[in-house]
């Protein structure tokens, strides 16, 4: 699975979780999650819930500290759909 | 100097109406809430009746956004939020917006027996499949007691006191008094106050094993003797939220807020379990002691009562209740004042009970009517023996009411009574 793919398939799953007063166009591929999409920390792990259930992986808790940033999710899924 | 509080919002979820309006065309016409449910027949219960609210997935978003409702499963919660949030917008009052301080004069009390029952099964399930972490972020929040108070207080702004109480079947009407106390005591001008109850078998079953629900009506829902008639033998388990705006007298006067009831006081005891009382049944002089109490706390006497909204169940109960209430007033026969339970329409909403039935109490005296007993008769013999019939109608009533009282008894031999005035 390429980045852009893995991307298009992630971007509604993080959508779900915005805020309201946050934008859709605001997600870029190095947002930070919490800090800059205002995404509510205990959402996180919903978001890790989601992914799994859309990629088929499993995240490891040391995987769940890593992430931060779109990016990291998507490097993360890329390591696991190997 | 102890502050003045009034009632200056209502809110209700009820198995016979969601919302104040409807609420109160259909205790005006004797509208029944009762249903039987399939599920419960298929689960064995020997009482396959239930008092359940519809809400509509419209009147679900005008409080909740999608992402709240996702993964949303407690139908408890949902009441309350639905009842505290209608409560807030009848007194016109504004949530803080999200760039303001709270609203730090603002708090809630709003009370549960058990919270987000069906929340906790799903969660009980993926934990014994060892897969705890499936369950999410929300589990907490839906489980827990304060569940209803913490979303009201996130919506709302709630800067002031925002917890949640538990008394059973009196949860409710002690929850009144606490924010009512509260506001009397000068350290909350606005309390918002109520109690829910979750739906369905896994908050009904418990009650449906110790047979204090009926087994007799099954084929018959809407015709379920109800509290004082004579052929009672057992409630219908209820569901839903009622919630009530209190607010100092000065701030409601000085911003021209509609006045519903004052508050005139209270009080809540417990009868020990002693003397006759027990985990389920009540210890009778501490009932009786809590009606006294709660009229020399409101600082009336006895003969000023118009009106008791009574806790009434529909068990065997109901002579004893009617026999304190007489005993304490120390009133009988005709002079006895009008009386009404709003559990034949509704069924006993446990820990919504008491909340949904002042909001029933507040709607009469504001409006002056009395809503009717629904299939009360015959009589309970020993209740015509106590008092007359004409104070239990069986139709609606218009009439002025002044002061009313309402009294709420719970297990535990918890008992709770307040007294409103119109002003």
């Amino acid at each position: 699975m390429t980045s852009e793919e893995i991307y298009s398939q992630l971007q509604p799953i993080i959508t779900t979780y915005l805020p309201e007063d946050v934008s859709i166009n605001e997600i870029n591929i190095e947002s930070d999650l919490t800090r800059e999409l205002n995404i509510n920390s205990a959402h996180l792990v919903d978001i890790i819930l989601d992914i799994e259930d859309a990629f088929n992986i499993e995240f490891k808790n040391d995987d769940i500290e890593k992430l931060r940033t779109v990016n990291d999710a998507v490097s993360l899924i890329k390591q696991k759909t190997l | 100097m102890k502050k003045r509080v009034v009632i200056t919002g209502l809110g209700v979820v009820s198995p016979n109406g969601v919302g104040v309006s409807e609420f109160t065309e259909a205790i005006k016409s004797g509208k029944s809430g009762i249903r039987f449910f399939p599920e419960l027949r298929d689960l064995n219960f020997s009482c396959q009746l239930g008092g359940m609210p519809f809400v509509s997935e419209e009147k679900k978003r005008e409080y909740l956004s999608e992402l709240q409702l996702r993964n949303f499963n407690s139908s408890g919660i949902l009441y309350g939020i639905i009842a505290g949030m209608d409560a807030l917008k009848d007194a016109q009052l504004q949530p803080a917006k999200n760039d303001e301080e709270p609203l730090w004069d603002l708090g809630i009390i709003f009370g549960s027996g058990t919270s987000g029952v069906e929340k906790f099964r799903e969660a009980i399930y993926k934990i014994d499949d060892k897969n705890v972490r499936r369950l999410g972020s929300n589990s907490v929040a839906q489980t827990m007691t304060s569940g209803v108070s913490a979303y009201l207080g996130g919506l709302i702004g709630a800067g002031n006191m925002v917890t949640a109480n538990s008394s059973a079947c009196a949860t409710g009407t002690e929850a009144l008094l606490m924010g009512y106390d509260q506001i009397a005591n000068g350290k909350a001008t606005y309390m918002l106050c109520g109690s829910t109850s979750d739906s369905g078998p896994y908050i009904w079953g418990g009650f449906d094993a110790m047979k204090v629900s009926t087994y007799k009506y099954n084929d018959s829902p809407k015709e379920v003797a109800g509290p004082m008639s004579a052929e009672a033998n057992g409630f219908v388990p209820g569901s839903g939220a009622g919630a009530y705006l209190l607010e100092s007298l000065e701030s409601a006067q000085k911003r021209n807020a509609t006045i519903y009831a004052e508050i005139l006081g209270g009080a809540v005891n417990n009868g020990g379990q002693r003397g006759g009382g027990s985990m389920t049944a009540p210890n009778g002089v501490a009932i009786q002691k809590c009606i006294k109490n709660a009229l020399q706390n409101a600082n009336i006497s006895a003969s000023e009562i118009d009106y008791i909204n009574g806790h009434l169940t529909a068990t065997l109960k109901d002579p004893d209740e009617i026999e304190n209430w007489s005993l304490a007033l120390d009133r009988k026969g005709a002079d006895f004042p009008y009386i009404n339970s709003l559990k034949g329409m509704v069924g006993h909403c446990l820990a919504a009970s008491g909340s949904i039935e002042i909001v029933s109490a507040i709607l009469q005296l504001h409006q002056g009517f009395i809503f009717p007993n629904v299939y009360c008769e015959p009589v309970h013999p020993k209740i015509a023996s106590t008092i007359s019939l004409e104070k239990i109608s069986m139709k609606l009533l218009k009439t002025p009411l002044q002061t009313i009282a309402k009294a709420s008894f719970g297990f535990g031999d918890v008992n709770a009574c307040v007294i409103f005035k119109k002003i």
